[in-house]
């Protein structure tokens, strides 16, 4: 069944608390979940106070502003800081985004800080996403043809066909909307999520892949794609403002099509 | 103590290659169920089920008692999908998920035969 309550090692204690310099005039609380597997001890939310005016705009500058300068033992992931690499996703103020995208002014208040749901956490922000990503894996995410390679080394694609793909291939593969997908909490062992489901509609719309029957077999699943409820929680969330629920309704159009 | 790669344990059993069939019915039966339901609100606003006799003449009508007979089967079939699809997100013991299936199957089955029993006694025997 559906664990309702938390395991009693998994339960979020008061941490410590770091207050501004007292010159500060411009300062915000951001409270963090912090996990060290190492100290045996329970998850805490630890309070930072910020000057925000010697900080950058954005959650990502408060972060680094804070693992510089306050407390250097905080983790996270962080690379590209402009949305591109998928590395800072987080759940901030309660909706699953990236921190390098998410203006502090956004956010009213305390700014809470917590790693991606439902994933176990290897350390403070840093969730284990083995499982998405070897799903992804599974989805076999690159150019299947048998007719062979034209002589030029390119495969053609129309602009109408190259169309097709945007929308998709603008992913990062943050896993913000598998992470924020209560199908994908409950049945994640099963489910194929909408991060690797916008994936596999990529190749699915692919018109220089030859692939596609034997990608809507092994997607033809009523777990794998049918755990799918259009929750549109994915939709809610991407960070970079995609429609993975559309794409999950465009391969069960697909797969209905082909059906007598 | 579980060794097996990540991608391995991803791929399981493999695609069950269907669900598809079950997705189609449960929104064929949703659109079914609308016009039925109308007709079903209407019936009852205008007094049909008032009380036994009103019953009794409405449902020996062979439009009303094929009408009920319809939404017997499409409530029963959108039922059992739907509460399925719940159990399956939420019961994760293989057993008990198998068993709350089969019963929720059962029950709606035995209900749906015996409301449609019901309407053919009141069509062919008068009763």
């Amino acid at each position: 069944m559906v664990e309702f309550n938390l395991p009693a090692n998994s339960v979020v204690k008061e941490g410590k608390s770091f207050s501004a310099p007292a010159d500060a005039k411009n300062t915000r609380s951001f409270k963090i979940y912090r996990f060290d597997p190492d100290s045996g001890d329970n998850p805490r939310t630890d309070t930072y106070d910020i000057d925000l005016d010697k900080c950058g705009p954005m959650v990502l500058d408060a972060l680094i502003k804070i693992k510089n300068e306050i407390d250097a033992t905080l983790t996270f992931r962080r690379s590209c800081r402009e949305g591109i690499c998928g590395s800072c996703a987080m759940n901030i103020d309660g909706r699953n985004t990236l921190a390098c995208l998410k203006p502090i002014d956004d956010i009213k208040g305390e700014v809470k800080i917590y790693p991606l749901p439902h994933m176990p956490v290897v350390k403070d922000l840093v969730p284990d996403l083995s499982q998405p990503y070897a799903q992804l894996a599974s989805i076999e995410p690159w150019l299947k043809a048998d007719s062979p390679t034209p002589p030029d080394g390119e495969r053609l694609q129309s602009r109408e066909e190259r169309a097709q793909l945007d929308g998709l291939w603008e992913c990062i593969l943050c896993f913000s909307c598998s992470t924020a997908c209560p199908s994908y909490w409950w049945n994640s062992d099963r489910f194929l999520g909408p991060a690797v489901l916008l994936q596999a509609y990529r190749w699915l719309a692919d018109s220089r892949d030859e692939y596609t029957g034997e990608r809507l077999d092994a997607l033809e699943d009523p777990f794998r794609l049918y755990r799918c409820h259009t929750i549109m929680n994915c939709t809610n969330t991407c960070p970079k403002g995609l429609n993975p629920s559309l794409a999950i309704t465009e391969i069960k159009k697909m797969i209905a099509e082909r059906r007598a | 103590m579980k060794m097996q790669s990540d991608l391995g344990r991803v791929r399981g059993l493999g695609s069950a290659k269907s669900g598809a069939s079950h997705w189609w019915t449960q929104r064929v039966t949703a659109m079914a169920n609308l016009p039925l339901g109308i007709w079903f609100i209407i019936s009852i606003l205008a007094g049909h089920t008032a009380n036994y006799d009103a019953v009794h003449a409405w449902l020996s009508s062979y439009f009303h008692s094929t009408m009920m007979i319809l939404m017997i089967v499409s409530v029963a079939v959108h039922t059992t999908h739907g509460l399925q699809v719940v159990i399956e997100d939420y019961v994760h013991n293989r057993k008990a998920e198998m068993i709350s299936l089969m019963l929720i199957k059962a029950v709606a089955a035995f209900l749906s035969v015996a409301a449609i029993v019901s309407v053919l006694r009141i069509v062919f025997a008068g009763a």
